[in-house]
């Protein structure tokens, strides 16, 4: 890499720097905005969503990284998906039999029948 | 008979990888802790949306604190990435520079978190007092480990591994490049864990 290349990169990083010192003052403001519980947590993951791709993309160098990172980072995605969608697909197991998580009224656990689970 | 076992690839690339063995060893770990850190916010929405009250944390936790840290740990990130394009640049002096602010924005980082921690304890607010503290302090506490060795990694590259330069210098400046992979991560969760902890509304 020759020392203009250097040059340029390192102005190039300054201005990321900058967007995310911006970025970080428009998501305080924004969430002193009443955009509704919903709205507001939209806002703000795009915003957070939107500073980690720079971060990613240019200090990780990840928009000009090999295709193997990119398959490692794939897979990684699969599995985080997984995992998330296993936890909510067990909290909506719970719902209509409690009001909360940690919540769970007297008698919920107890088995249908009397002499307990017949198993055939 | 003795001699010494040279690891293979770590200044240049492997054949099959087109990367140098230090490079994707990281990128794995740091899969790994994208599964972790994962694990954690998915843990926060199932507690968030199964209680039936959420606190809004800029209500008891110091959001203009929290922002300056935001900005402290951006401008290490900076300093990180700069740091080694100073070593391809050969610029041995101005890595010094950078790699020294970057451990100094982690120390700064570090003495803000102690400081918003001792309020939380001072008021009562412990790991203890609703589903809100715990998740928050085992997400931030979990990050600030974080922030630990990567600091510990900083000062060593700053320090006594610097030594490497003399006589390995794309060696070590792969070694930095791939600490500051690590950091860069470090500074990423920060930038999610930040609204998500600090300015989500409550319920």
């Amino acid at each position: 890499m020759s020392g203009h290349d250097i040059a340029k990169q390192v102005k190039l990083y300054k201005i990321i720097g900058a967007i995310l010192i911006v970025g970080t003052i428009i998501t305080v403001m924004a969430s002193n905005v009443h955009l509704g519980i919903i709205l507001g947590i939209i806002v703000a993951l795009i915003i957070a969503t939107v500073k980690g791709t720079l971060v990613a993309g240019y200090f990780m160098h990840l928009f000009a990284e090999r295709r193997l990172i990119y398959g490692v980072l794939a897979l990684t995605a699969v599995f985080v998906v997984v995992m998330v969608g296993l936890l909510l697909f067990s909290y909506g197991d719970q719902q209509g039999r409690h009001t909360g998580a940690f919540n769970v009224p007297q008698g919920i656990a107890q088995p249908h029948h009397a002499g307990g689970e017949h198993v055939p | 008979m003795s001699a010494a076992i040279e690891i293979p690839y770590n200044v240049e690339e492997r054949p099959d990888t087109g990367l140098y063995n230090a490079k994707f060893g990281v990128w794995l770990f740091l899969a790994s802790e994208v599964m972790l850190f994962g694990a954690l916010f998915s843990s926060y929405v199932l507690l968030r949306a199964g209680s039936p009250h959420w606190e809004h944390g800029a209500d008891i936790l110091n959001v203009p604190l929290a922002t300056i840290n935001t900005m402290v740990l951006i401008a290490s990130s900076v300093t990180m990435v700069m740091s080694w394009a100073s070593l391809q640049a050969k610029n041995f002096a101005r890595f010094k520079l950078f790699m020294g602010l970057t451990f100094l924005c982690g120390c700064g980082f570090l003495v803000i978190k102690f400081f918003e921690y001792s309020a939380k304890f001072e008021h009562g607010l412990l790991p203890s007092k609703s589903v809100f503290m715990a998740i928050y302090f085992t997400m931030t506490g979990l990050h600030g480990l974080h922030v630990i060795g990567g600091m510990i990694v900083n000062g060593y590259l700053w320090g006594p591994g610097s030594k490497m330069w003399l006589t390995e210098p794309k060696r070590f400046t792969n070694r930095v490049e791939v600490a500051g992979l690590y950091w860069h991560f470090v500074d990423l969760v920060w930038i999610f864990l930040f609204p998500t902890l600090y300015l989500l509304p409550g319920k």
